[in-house]
């Protein structure tokens, strides 16, 4: 789970970390208010999941209280990558002499979670990862022990030769895998880490990415989830423990499985149609997934037919039959249904739908160039 | 032959009372695997179906049966200790189904099982078989078949699919492996197809990868350096998304945004037979075992 620029502040905050003074507004008149009370000039920053704000127009500098009601109001409702702002952070603009950079990230390869610094911070560290690769220290921790202060402070002489600024440094890294920790983080970062004219080390950005399976162990920050920030049909999937990703195409896909769930578009691709999501009814049977599956694909107007692919291990195909009809019954399909199922119960799930006047193929191939030929108009459904 | 598991694999199943646990006995002891003890605390000295003795801890049940591998179907939260006891108990494969075990958790738990010496596969896996001696995990006994094929993968119902359709073109396997999605698991593609390797009976391998992370490139560099027998592969995932998941860091500790074109390109790379789609495998393997 994503947690916003604003709410991952605030957890660096409490362990420490000096940010400078920030508040959310959800209207321009909020903006301007906040901006007339911190008395200086502000940044207003679109709060949404999406990366390149500041280069979508999402992020600006304003001078006066009127600026950011100015501001705000273009930047309030506006799209970036397709997610529309509900919210702004206005926040104290900080002066900025220097940028770094400061991640953790789990990292498969070590299997530990590693520090990335750079002194090149900013926007563009993707691109110095890329150019000049020697710019970034890596440096993996050992959770058993945590990191410790002398490693701390390795990281901090990698940024700042000056003792003070090194000292400095080496104990935001410590606040930061603190809160990295305690907030159960697959990514946490500070991008830039700033030293100010004055030689204060601030915090001007962070971003946060909790582990989904934290989740359970810790509602408070589950409770930090912005439903209003995610794809409607998403949050409906997983609130009935569905895997939905929402894409562009025609057809419709209803899978057991991730892996092959993701075989199956890459399938209908192949055969020359476009999936319409990617859709994981996972592993435990259970009719009244695979009743919600159907209705929240069908809410799709784009989807043109509707292919379930099941490979019944533990999942039983006779429940996925039973689920298809009674979805069905229940509120009759406008579009055609190509059905796969291989498994357990095969032939009990066969003679539902039989029974109930649905055809079913065995074969994930057939299956596949069926469903495209129907969304192409070359094979009746 | 087989890799990991086979007719002496004696099988301690953590979590045997409950709904999947007891399931997936049944189906093991069904398949002819030696299930030798179960494990629930609380309920040591009690039998599981009248004939499995249920211990409270491991540490009981590998003195009392001698058994050598052990199999975890206990809820996420208990997982990580559940991975830990096992391998502090004396057995040298543990397998561990559960679902959703935090990563952090396995931040901890990867350390101490190979300070013991101990294989851990999975967590988030399906486990493994080898056909007509054992099966431990839930990947589902009928659709194997004996064979010369080894087969390693990282989803579950994918295995399932191309394993099945191997099986029905007549083409059986010594063990097929699942070695689950996670970020952090304990048993890669190349500790499998060194296994597959030395392993006498395997004569080709066949392996699925998916989008995400390296592992899948770095097990191409090994086949090119280190392996004779040929290797078949494929990706799940070459339409799937831009992740949305991982900031910068995702893409700058690997150097790689994990894409199927990047993967299949070193799979060609490493003179690798590649499956463009699922169905593709019967001839690639076909042609490889001539």
């Amino acid at each position: 789970m994503n947690l916003h620029e604003y709410q991952a502040k605030e957890i660096l905050r409490r362990f420490g970390v000096a940010i400078p003074p920030g508040e959310v507004a959800t209207t321009p008149a909020q903006a301007e208010a906040l901006a007339v009370k911190f008395g200086t000039a502000v940044m207003v920053k679109a709060q949404v999941h999406a990366g390149g704000r500041g280069k979508a127009g999402g992020v600006k500098f304003c001078k006066t209280p009127a600026d950011a009601k100015e501001k705000a109001t273009a930047i309030l409702g506006m799209k970036i990558k397709g997610l529309t702002v509900e919210k702004v952070l206005v926040t104290v603009a900080a002066d900025i002499g220097s940028e770094a950079y400061v991640g953790i990230i789990v990292d498969r390869a070590s299997k530990k979670p590693v520090f990335m610094v750079s002194a090149a911070g900013g926007i563009d560290i993707e691109e110095v990862a890329a150019k000049t690769p020697e710019k970034i220290k890596y440096h993996p921790v050992d959770v058993r022990y945590g990191l410790q202060t002398y490693e701390a402070m390795q990281l901090g002489f990698f940024l700042y030769s000056d003792v003070k600024l090194a000292r400095a440094a080496a104990k935001v890294m410590q606040q930061l895998y603190a809160a990295f920790i305690a907030t159960g983080c697959s990514l946490a970062e500070i991008n830039p880490l700033v030293v100010t004219p004055q030689g204060e080390i601030l915090a001007v950005d962070g971003k946060m990415v909790v582990d989904d399976n934290e989740l359970d162990r810790r509602p408070d920050i589950e409770a930090l989830r912005d439903e209003s920030s995610e794809e409607q049909s998403e949050v409906d999937a997983r609130k009935h423990s569905l895997t939905f990703i929402k894409l562009e195409g025609n057809v419709g896909c209803v899978v057991n499985g991730a892996g092959l769930a993701m075989a199956t578009m890459d399938l209908v691709k192949y055969y020359g149609g476009e999936p319409a999501n990617f859709l994981d009814i996972g592993g435990s049977s259970n009719p009244e997934k695979v009743v919600n599956a159907l209705r929240i694909i069908t809410e799709d107007p784009n989807v043109k037919a509707i292919l379930f692919n099941i490979f019944g291990g533990i999942t039983r195909t006779d429940d996925v039959a039973n689920g298809i009809v009674t979805a069905t019954k229940a509120n009759p399909l406008k579009v055609p249904l190509v059905i796969r199922l291989t498994g357990t119960n095969e032939e009990l799930a066969m003679k539902i739908l039989t029974e109930n006047g649905f055809a079913a193929s065995s074969d994930m191939d057939e299956a596949v160039r069926h469903v495209v030929a129907i969304v192409k108009g070359e094979k009746a459904a | 032959m087989s890799i990991f598991i086979d007719k002496n694999t004696k099988l301690v199943v953590q979590g045997i009372t409950g709904r999947d646990g007891s399931f997936h006995t049944k189906q093991m002891i069904e398949y002819g695997t030696q299930v030798v003890a179960g494990v629930t605390p609380g309920k040591g000295g009690q039998l599981f179906e009248g004939t499995v003795p249920i211990f409270n801890t491991v540490e009981d049940a590998v003195k009392a049966t001698g058994a050598n591998t052990s199999v975890i179907y206990v809820p996420p939260p208990f997982a990580a200790d559940a991975i830990m006891e096992a391998a502090s108990s004396g057995v040298q494969l543990v397998v561990c189904i559960t679902e959703g075990v935090p990563v952090l958790d396995m931040t901890r738990v990867y350390p101490f099982v190979k300070e013991r010496g101990v294989r851990l596969l999975g967590p988030n896996c399906p486990g493994l078989i080898s056909p007509g001696q054992s099966k431990v995990g839930i990947i589902p006994g009928r659709i194997c078949a004996e064979g010369p094929v080894g087969v390693v993968s990282r989803s579950g119902t994918l295995t399932y699919e191309i394993v099945f359709q191997l099986t029905r073109a007549g083409i059986g396997q010594t063990s097929c492996v699942g070695i689950g999605g996670d970020p952090i698991n304990g048993t890669n593609f190349i500790d499998c197809l060194m296994a597959f390797e030395k392993d006498p009976h395997t004569k080709a391998i066949a392996m699925m990868g998916e989008i995400g992370g390296t592992d899948e490139q770095d097990a191409a560099k090994f086949i090119k350096e280190n392996m004779k027998k040929p290797v078949v592969g494929f990706i799940a995932g070459q339409t799937a998304p831009p992740g949305r998941r991982m900031g910068h860091a995702g893409a700058i500790i690997s150097g790689s945004a994990g894409t199927a074109a990047e993967k299949i390109e070193a799979f060609e790379a490493a003179g690798m037979g590649v499956a463009k789609r699922p169905i593709d495998f019967v001839d690639l393997i076909k042609a490889r075992l001539k």
